[in-house]
């Protein structure tokens, strides 16, 4: 296979995808969880499980809350009920919970968060700076590690690529989300975030490997072969083992999806796509995007 | 010569491995810690974060509009430690209290694991009394009540002054010498003895109030200018309300108001079953790692699922040691560098292969592949470094022990799967 004689197309292919994920992110933008937005999130267990609960519950909140929005949710019959309101003081908790065991019998409370808006918004910038700080962290190491290669490619350009490929590869699990969140109303929290610094720092794992082997191709021919086919070679030299580490960090995904805690199961998501995503920039973006900062592709 | 090296460090792995299997299991180290007569410090429990375990997480606002600002950190520092005593009143194991700092916003963030009554325990931490006390300004009432004599009533103006419950050293109760009444000593520090001597100064012959979490308990009037920094509050206790003041000001008053942020109550059992999902899912992925490189890479496969054992006993053996604490995000992450850390194997493996394809005897290939894959492993692992310290030290700790697991994971990772995996090969393949 010729990777790099194709590039155009896994470029294009790679574009659309971005392009189409920014739109996303801009149009549908992010469902924001409690610990992001601030809000309260309640989960009951009834001890006397009746159908009956749920309007209970609603009516009880109807009254209570007047105007304010709530909603509940029970993924099947006889479950925990999942009860989302803005953020409350602890006197309202304790009222809500007294008016509720009133009507519709005592309940054990499996969970209960309630986050103020300003925490909120703290956790979001923290989360923000985090990930650019690792996004430029990366980066310069990048540049640094290969500083002594610096032709015919400038050591700075691996650095740039794998920043670009980095957005690539985050910006797409990203718009992903934005659309599950418009239309199954998944939303993002904080594990979210940390998935997406998870992914950064897998792909660049991958990326780096794929350079080096160019960095090494490079200092073996001196400048006998061109770049095309260096680029070319070092990608098919490391093509196997790109894939087989994508996969045994699949393997380990695929059972915390099946058989893991459920409250992980979009950080588990979210890091598989981005994973696939990962592994294909690396092979199929990182390398040949190199050819592109430095036309003459000597 | 190699050969005798090898086998040492051969068994030197093999004893560390021995050393952390029996020290992460913990009823073999329970018994082991008892048989052998070790310190108990030795025996060190698993700690379970509070996601994991059940418990409550709160998050406090501290307005500090109220202190100057070079003295904003050490008011912080202060009303941790008297939560912290506060807190310890419950009875909760290891309850952390810490505060965080964001720009000129202080919290404080309480911990309590597994406690049954969050309710109760929050009460017990925001009643902490806040005193105060503060000059009295009289001032011409704009509402329209007038007094039996027809001129308007003067209503008190009160404005806060600089001396608070901070500066109480020690308190008492005690009874009047004539009425009998039980009255509550208080005794300032030197600071709060010098703030209270000026204050008692400048209003000579003018009342100064006293207010107890923002109520007027009393106003008397400054007879003269008091020096030594004890004062009393007669207001109108019974011995019991007296008694309860005296200890709280006695665990500390707080030096700063304080207001409920946020709190995740998360109840056990919800923990318990995402514990046990998350260990089965590990136990799962292991094994489908382990039978992937097996199959991959035959014999040398074996030895890496054989490193990736040595991975997982000594990294949980680091987390116990140092008393990390594990939350379910820190074991997802532990799990998933069991999926990352043969990632290094294959880069040699694959590099073996290669130099084998190029006609170069296997012991040789074996080192060769080894030493050329070093680079890729040394820049890929230390941008997982960088990633994992940034993530330490800007989120929160629920992502701290992610970010902890992902950094211990990735080091141990690099000895496991480099040194660990090459002791093997030589040890098993020095024959063939």
């Amino acid at each position: 296979m010729n990777v790099v004689d194709y590039r155009k197309i896994f470029l294009i292919f790679s574009g659309i995808l971005v392009v189409a994920s920014i739109a996303s992110v801009f149009i549908f933008g992010f469902k924001q969880g409690i610990d992001l937005s601030g809000g309260a999130n309640w989960e009951i267990k009834f001890l006397d499980v009746s159908p009956a609960n749920q309007n209970i519950v609603s009516d009880v909140l109807k009254n209570l809350l007047g105007d304010k929005s709530f909603s509940i949710k029970q993924e099947a019959a006889g479950e925990n009920l999942f009860i989302r309101l803005s953020d409350i003081s602890e006197a309202d908790h304790q009222i809500y919970k007294k008016a509720i065991e009133e009507k519709a019998g005592s309940f054990e409370e499996v969970r209960f968060e309630s986050i103020g808006s300003s925490i909120g918004a703290d956790l979001r910038l923290k989360s923000i700076t985090a990930a650019v700080l690792v996004l430029f962290g990366i980066a310069l190491y990048v540049a640094w590690a290969f500083r002594k290669v610096s032709r015919p490619i400038n050591s700075w350009k691996y650095g740039l690529v794998t920043l670009l490929t980095l957005f690539h590869d985050v910006i797409i699990p990203a718009g992903f989300f934005a659309i599950l969140g418009k239309f199954k109303g998944v939303e993002i929290d904080t594990n979210f975030i940390v998935a997406l610094l998870v992914i950064m720092g897998f792909s660049v794992h991958d990326t780096i490997v794929v350079f080096d082997r160019i960095r090494e191709n490079l200092l073996v021919s001196r400048g006998g072969r061109k770049l095309v086919e260096i680029i070319n070679l070092s990608i098919k030299e490391t093509f196997r083992r790109s894939v087989n580490t994508s996969l045994t960090l699949f393997l380990v995904l695929l059972a915390l999806i099946f058989w893991g805690p459920d409250s992980l199961f979009y950080f588990n998501l979210t890091i598989l796509i981005g994973t696939v995503i990962g592994t294909y920039s690396s092979i199929f973006i990182a390398s040949p995007s190199l050819l592109f900062f430095n036309a003459k592709g000597r | 010569m190699i050969k005798s090296r090898t086998t040492i460090v051969f068994l030197i792995v093999l004893a560390l491995f021995l050393a952390a299997a029996v020290f992460d299991y913990q009823p073999v180290w329970q018994t082991a810690v008892q048989k052998l007569n070790l310190p108990s410090a030795v025996f060190r429990p698993w700690r379970l974060g509070l996601d994991l375990v059940g418990g409550s997480y709160l998050i406090y606002e501290i307005d500090l509009n109220e202190v100057q600002s070079g003295e904003r950190e050490s008011v912080a520092n202060g009303l941790r430690d008297v939560i912290e005593r506060r807190v310890n009143l419950f009875g909760v194991s290891e309850p952390q209290v810490f505060t965080s700092r964001t720009g000129d916003n202080y919290r404080l963030v309480v911990e309590l694991a597994g406690i049954k009554d969050v309710n109760q325990a929050i009460k017990q931490i925001g009643e902490t009394p806040l005193l105060d006390f503060r000059t009295v300004a009289f001032e011409a009432a704009s509402s329209t009540a007038k007094t039996d004599s027809g001129t308007p009533a003067l209503e008190p103006k009160f404005i806060p002054t600089a001396l608070t419950g901070r500066y109480v050293a020690r308190a008492q109760v005690e009874a009047d010498n004539i009425t009998r009444k039980p009255q509550v000593n208080i005794e300032f520090n030197k600071d709060g003895a010098v703030l209270f001597e000026s204050l008692t100064e400048q209003n000579v012959g003018r009342p100064l109030a006293i207010f107890l979490d923002n109520v007027l308990i009393e106003m008397p009037i400054v007879r003269e200018k008091i020096s030594g920094g004890k004062a009393q509050i007669s207001g109108s206790f019974t011995f019991e309300t007296a008694q309860e003041l005296v200890q709280r000001f006695n665990a500390g008053a707080l030096p700063a108001p304080i207001t409920l942020a946020s709190q995740q109550i998360i109840g056990a059992s919800l923990g318990e079953t995402a514990l046990q999902k998350a260990l089965w899912a590990g136990v799962l992925g292991t094994v489908a790692v382990f039978l992937f490189m097996v199959f991959y890479y035959r014999l040398f496969g074996f030895f890496a699922a054989l490193a990736l054992i040595v991975y997982i006993a000594l990294t949980a053996a680091v987390f116990k040691a140092f008393s990390i604490t594990m939350t379910l995000s820190g074991i997802a992450g532990f799990i998933l560098s069991i999926g990352m850390a043969v990632d290094a194997n294959i880069l040699i493996f694959e590099r073996i292969k290669e130099e084998v394809k190029k006609g170069v005897a296997k012991a040789a290939a074996v080192e060769e592949g080894f030493r050329r894959a070093w680079p890729s492993i040394r820049d890929s692992n230390i941008t997982t470094i960088i990633t994992s310290m940034i993530l330490y030290y800007f989120t929160g700790s629920f992502v701290k022990g992610f970010a902890l697991a992902l950094l211990v994971g990735v080091l141990v990772s690099m000895f496991s799967a480099i040194n660990v995996t090459r002791t093997f090969l030589r040890v098993f393949t020095r024959n063939k």
